[in-house]
């Protein structure tokens, strides 16, 4: 049975990877799963100082899903690639680290930094809904998607995955954007702008007033959104968007997907992205496929 | 020590009165395992609950491998946590967090609660072997006072007036002269920041408990950060994280 998927010439033992920022950079559910059994692991958003982030609370949860608003806390560049691209490297799982800014400028020294480290793909966060430069204000107009991803493709030494926000009118748009600056991939969604509030205290729930809705209450939405996205661009897409299980991943793979990212699971079930791994090869096993590439959208 | 998610049997539950639960419930080894000051998460069996309640651990009996909660019902997480009954099963992940320090056996130590805060400082009073003073505060109606007089004298602060000193926790260690070369606080936040400039006038050494939206609970996501004074080691800028180097912290360590 074949379980590996190319994603831009990077062959990944399995479709099956961490959403960014769910994951940390895997040191904390290292813990709880083998992360030689991931198809890769994707960083939380690494920018080119150090990011606070906003203040608490920071989350909600919603029906069916949570939000977020951390606004892209990280530690940055210099310890991210002295301390977390070592503590990865010691797993036989590809590498792939998101990127965030707040200016051209600020996404192209990150990834000239990555440039000569073992990282495997960049995945570029033109999509966060939490921070006010920067992130979504790149993801929101084709044009701008477009330059930035011309602008990373021209200082980046690995392939170049371009994170797309669905808190657009047509996100087939960005994606085209995506494509005609060079872009290797596209993964989608990043999280649907929402908003929670405390009736009790009449306040809003996040600190931030808005933040990122993501879990299964998003699924149909991504769902959609990836098999729209593989009807209009040639690029290999990475779904995501409230997978909690094996079949959810299937139904992204199944819309066009060649790999699907595993994000707010982890958080109700830190065992989540090894069962999912299991869960596809049972399916795999039980419907007798050979190859999981025969799977890639082959909806009907 | 190996966290870990796990099905857990519950063995008793029982209303304290005025919204808060206590149950026992047999985990194994992560009784043996767990500290004082740890915590661990509740997941709920409804799905649409996607986020475990962190809980901060009452008690441990080591030798039977069961582990104590008292929470306080807030919405319906925690309702359908207190509908357990004896024989139910629970899904848990743990121990979670820091846990309080070793404090040597000839040091005095002033234990605070206040709310639901008053529930860990009961294991710690029972692991601590130095000599101890314990104050708890409440709104209104007390619950586990009883089970701290073992330990300590305990003295008790109401915001009515009902029990005690009217008042908070601070109000009642002024009323009885009360002072110790340690104090180990958890409550609510108004209660710790009041704790935290108490202790640095005194000059009394002082570790304190937070609170704070959780999500992951292991560190991972940077949902419960907590302002700190100094530049943290693991986010590199002033946040720590509540759920994996805290809840416990040193008070001047933190910004509250």
């Amino acid at each position: 049975m074949n379980t590996a998927v190319t994603i831009a010439g990077v062959e990944l033992k399995n479709p099956v990877m961490t959403a960014s920022g769910t994951f940390g950079s895997g040191q904390e559910y290292g813990e709880f799963v083998d992360l030689n059994l991931l198809g890769a692991v994707v960083t939380k958003g690494v920018s080119n100082v150090p990011w606070p982030g906003n203040p608490t609370p920071r989350i909600a949860e919603t029906y069916g899903g949570m939000l977020n608003a951390i606004g892209l806390q990280n530690p940055g560049i210099d310890v991210f690639v002295k301390r977390d691209i070592p503590y990865l490297k010691q797993f036989d799982t590809k590498i792939i680290v998101n990127v965030c800014g707040k200016t051209a400028e600020d996404y192209v020294e990150v990834v000239e930094r990555l440039g000569d480290e073992p990282v495997d793909l960049l995945e570029i966060n033109i999509s966060c809904p939490n921070v006010k430069e920067g992130g979504i204000a790149f993801g929101q107009n084709p044009k701008a998607v477009e330059a930035i991803t011309r602008e990373v493709k021209r200082h980046a030494k690995q392939p170049v995955i371009m994170k797309l926000s669905p808190n657009v009118t047509d996100i087939t748009e960005m994606a085209r954007a995506a494509q005609e600056g060079g872009a290797d991939a596209v993964s989608l969604i990043n999280t649907l702008t929402g908003m929670k509030i405390d009736v009790s205290k009449r306040t809003f729930a996040l600190a931030n007033k808005t933040g990122g809705l993501s879990g299964p209450a998003i699924k149909p939405v991504a769902v959609r959104m990836v098999y729209q996205t593989a009807q209009a661009v040639k690029l290999p897409i990475i779904g995501m968007g409230g997978i909690m299980t094996a079949e959810d991943a299937l139904e992204f793979i199944l819309a066009g997907a060649a790999a699907v990212s595993v994000g707010t699971a982890n958080f109700h079930n830190p065992y989540a992205t090894a069962e999912i791994v299991k869960g596809i090869q049972e399916y795999m096993a039980a419907h007798k496929m050979e190859d999981i590439r025969e799977l890639i959208g082959a909806v009907q | 020590m190996a966290k870990k998610k796990k099905t857990a049997l519950v063995k008793s539950q029982e209303c304290l009165g005025d919204n808060v639960f206590s149950m026992w419930i047999e985990v194994g080894d992560m009784a043996r395992e767990a500290r004082p000051g740890q915590f661990i998460s509740v997941y709920s069996k409804d799905g649409a609950r996607l986020l475990p309640r962190p809980i901060s651990i009452c008690q441990l009996n080591r030798d039977n491998g069961e582990l104590r909660i008292v929470y306080r019902v807030a919405g319906g997480g925690t309702r359908e946590f207190s509908e357990y009954e004896a024989g139910d099963k629970v899904e848990i992940l743990g121990p979670l967090g820091n846990g309080f320090p070793q404090v040597s056996q000839e040091k005095t130590v002033l234990l605070i609660g206040g709310g639901i805060g008053i529930p860990p400082m009961l294991e710690l009073a029972e692991s601590l072997s130095c000599t101890k003073q314990i104050v708890l505060g409440y709104r209104d109606k007390v619950f586990m006072n009883k089970e701290f007089e073992s330990y300590g004298e305990v003295y008790i602060a109401t915001e009515d007036g009902s029990t005690g000193t009217k008042g908070n926790v601070l109000d009642a260690v002024r009323e009885h002269g009360l002072t110790a070369d340690v104090i180990m606080a958890c409550g609510p936040m108004p209660m710790l920041r009041g704790l935290k400039s108490y202790a640095h006038d005194q000059g009394i050494e002082c570790y304190l408990s937070l609170e704070e939206k959780m999500a992951c609970g292991v560190g991972a996501c940077l949902a419960c950060v907590c302002g700190t004074k100094d530049v943290d080691s693991h986010s590199n800028v002033r946040n720590a994280r509540i759920c994996k180097d805290g809840p416990v912290f040193r008070a001047e360590e933190v910004d509250l």
